[in-house]
């Protein structure tokens, strides 16, 4: 796997890496993405296993899973972000036709900034302490768009405007300390922007944040995200998010894909029992209060390796001896995709209750 | 209604601000709690929700005397434990214990669980046959038995919660006041803990204090419901009315902040987003706490008076001078630009 990862470097070159504009067909497209973690002497970690999905140009895709599941990872495989040592990333990312996975570090960084971005969860440890906020968005406008110091920092004012930061003229000389929570997210958000990135990928954006700085912060990236026509990837463990952001959803549970649907479909017919299950287990302002939650049996760490059968199969109330014995298949029609021997029959179970 | 098993009364908590080393003076005051007045009755939950700063940690904290508060009253059984020192106020302590946020840093890693769950009853002298208790305490939050000997590392983050929780039911407490006892799990291990605080809450006649910021979770477990914007509590209900009416405009604003997993529901909703952040308590706004921020705001009354809390209909109490009229559609809402620029002068 690594001897794949190592040889798979098809652009030796030094010319600047700008996508394929017009290339047709998805904007990214991940196949078969895998990420183990080796160490010396123990069993290597399957973080990401047979990861396949796609994201079209102005498309908002949310990767929804618990802590563990692996989706951060995922992100941080695509944004060629994971460590050298100790890692093997095996598939195919390929951006706007272009392969990544095996880009050697210098067109990578030629790529981050300026075609794909991402936001993470903590701004504070996201943002350099001691350098003031406007050097940080001058930075990166100066290094992939060359253009000139002042008109760098009269452009780091008017991103810092975008993403509604009020008085921003005086906010560029400011130091990460000296803004709120939800200022600092909004700064991270105008340094993804800076460039116009044709992809950006929000790590948990909102999680470290008040609820109604959160509706703040989520509001602002549906209008850029919908202005602009950037691709989004959303990674959340918030079903709430998801719901009022996002048109596709993949749901992850320890290190695969379990389910794949359109929002809507997906929260009216949940079909994975841990689909299903993570909605029974939240209590909604949506619903009669009340009601009792109904939660998933054991923790995120009873998992069974997905060579041996179905991860989820320790906490599933569906599963049967198949589960433990075989692994199932990502199951494709249309435009769901599902891994599961017995999935939720949700449809039977509504006429029984319209009936009863 | 009955007695109330605990009242506070104009609770005050005001943090110094001191400047100078050798000659301190005070220059001013955090005010993390500013005047609350609360009851909680037996057998029953009161939630406390509010954003983080708003004071609602302080004000758990304070009734429990681990902080100290500078002014008002807590009274509990007709004593006030607001003045209560030494050995009296240690002994009140066993009527009342706290769950924390987070297990893992609120159970010494060097003791099992075993030494974990007896030391409250350690502490407080209570004679007790060791094997049995503990099985026992266990088995009430769901763990099993041979977990006595073992080391929070050992367990999980739900499980780790679990024998938090444990822990604070061993004296056979009449309050347990939780701050934010779940918003450290994972999603699929929440409902387990709210559960168990649901089950604890019918077996042993419990009275729960629920500090959260999460208003779904609050709603679940709350019979009863206070929101708090820095310092001071805003609107205080039922849970159900509260949630289906709510009156005061920060609470309306955060009810409709708060994403519902359903797109169905997401799509036709409208929003009313708040302007800004939390103001600071060492300084708070004139009039009205939240003028600065309310989309609702008239001029000059909220921005000079200080709205008193006002009963509008039984046991909904609600802080703000215009609430009727917000009710009754006279106000509406400015719209989110209005806000953003009004927020950018």
């Amino acid at each position: 796997m690594s001897g794949d990862y190592l040889s798979g470097r098809p652009d030796e070159g030094n010319t600047t890496v700008v996508g394929d504009t017009d290339h047709d067909g998805a904007l990214l497209e991940v196949n078969d993405l895998s990420v183990h973690f080796t160490r010396h002497g123990n069993k290597p970690v399957h973080a990401v296993d047979e990861v396949t999905f796609s994201v079209g140009a102005g498309e908002n895709v949310a990767l929804v899973g618990e802590s563990g599941s692996g989706k951060s990872v995922t992100s941080l495989a695509i944004m060629g972000l994971l460590p050298k040592r100790g890692v093997e990333v095996a598939g195919s990312v390929a951006f706007a036709g272009r392969e990544l996975i095996g880009l050697d570090e210098s067109q990578m960084r030629n790529l981050r900034g300026a075609e794909m971005a991402m936001i993470f969860q903590d701004p504070m440890s996201s943002l350099n302490p001691v350098v003031p906020v406007g050097k940080q968005i001058t930075e990166v406008l100066r290094r992939h768009r060359r253009i000139s110091k002042p008109d760098s920092v009269t452009e780091s004012v008017d991103l810092l405007q975008r993403v509604g930061i009020p008085d921003p003229a005086r906010r560029v000389t400011e130091y990460p300390h000296q803004l709120s929570g939800g200022m600092r997210q909004r700064v991270l958000i105008a340094i993804a922007l800076a460039c116009q990135p044709r992809l950006l990928i929000a790590d948990e954006p909102t999680t470290a944040l008040d609820v109604t700085i959160q509706a703040q912060i989520l509001e602002l990236l549906r209008e850029l995200v919908s202005g602009t026509g950037t691709a989004l990837i959303m990674i959340t463990h918030d079903l709430g998010v998801v719901a009022s952001l996002c048109d596709r959803v993949h749901v992850m549970y320890s290190g695969r894909i379990v389910e794949s649907n359109l929002r809507h479909q997906l929260f009216a017919r949940p079909r994975h029992p841990y689909t299903g299950g993570l909605m029974e287990s939240i209590p909604r302002l949506d619903q009669a209060r009340g009601l009792p939650l109904t939660p998933i049996p054991g923790s995120p760490t009873d998992t069974l390796a997905w060579s041996q059968g179905c991860a989820f199969a320790p906490r599933c109330p569906n599963a049967a001896g198949d589960c433990k014995t075989q692994t199932p298949r990502l199951e494709m029609s249309d435009d769901r995709a599902l891994r599961c021997f017995h999935p939720l029959d949700t449809e039977a179970a509504r006429i029984g209750a319209a009936r009863g | 209604m009955d007695e109330p098993l605990l009242k506070v009364r104009g609770l005050e908590v005001h943090f110094p601000i001191k400047r100078g080393i050798v000659l301190e003076r005070q220059i001013g005051a955090v005010k993390a709690v500013d005047g609350v007045d609360l009851d909680i009755y037996k057998g029953k939950t009161l939630g406390l929700v509010g954003e983080s700063g708003c004071g609602k940690s302080t004000l758990g904290r304070a009734i429990l005397r681990l902080t100290k508060p500078t002014a008002g009253q807590v009274i509990y059984n007709g004593t006030d434990l607001a003045q209560l020192q030494g050995e009296d106020l240690r002994r009140q302590r066993r009527h009342m214990q706290m769950v924390f946020q987070d297990p893992m840093s609120s159970l010494n890693p060097r003791q099992s669980v075993e030494t974990l769950v007896t030391e409250p009853l350690r502490a407080h002298g209570i004679s007790f046959e060791r094997h049995a208790r503990v099985k026992e305490l266990l088995e009430l939050v769901g763990l099993p038995s041979s977990a006595a000997n073992r080391y929070p590392h050992e367990f999980s983050g739900g499980q780790r919660q679990r024998i938090g929780i444990a822990r604070a039911i061993a004296l056979e407490p009449d309050l347990v006041i939780a701050d934010e006892p779940v918003s450290a799990l994972d999603v699929s291990i929440q409902a387990q803990v709210l559960n168990l605080l649901e089950e604890l809450q019918e077996r042993l006649n419990l009275t729960y204090l629920v500090i959260a910021h999460d208003l779904a979770v609050v709603r679940h477990v709350s019979d009863d419901v206070a929101v708090m914007y820095l310092g001071g509590i805003v609107e205080q209900a039922p849970s159900d009315d509260l949630y289906e009416q709510p009156l005061h405009p920060y609470t309306i604003s955060l009810l409709s902040a708060i994403p519902v997993p359903n797109p169905e529901v997401e799509d036709r909703r409208e929003r009313i987003l708040l302007s800004g952040d939390l103001p600071s308590p060492a300084n708070p706004p004139s009039g009205c706490r939240f003028h600065t921020r309310c989309p609702f705001r008239q001029e000059t009354r909220c921005d000079d008076e200080l709205p008193p809390l006002r009963e509008l209909s039984p046991g909904h109490t609600v802080a703000c001078h215009y609430a009727e009229e917000i009710l009754d559609g006279k106000i509406t809402p400015r719209s989110a630009e209005e806000m953003l620029t009004a927020g950018a002068s």
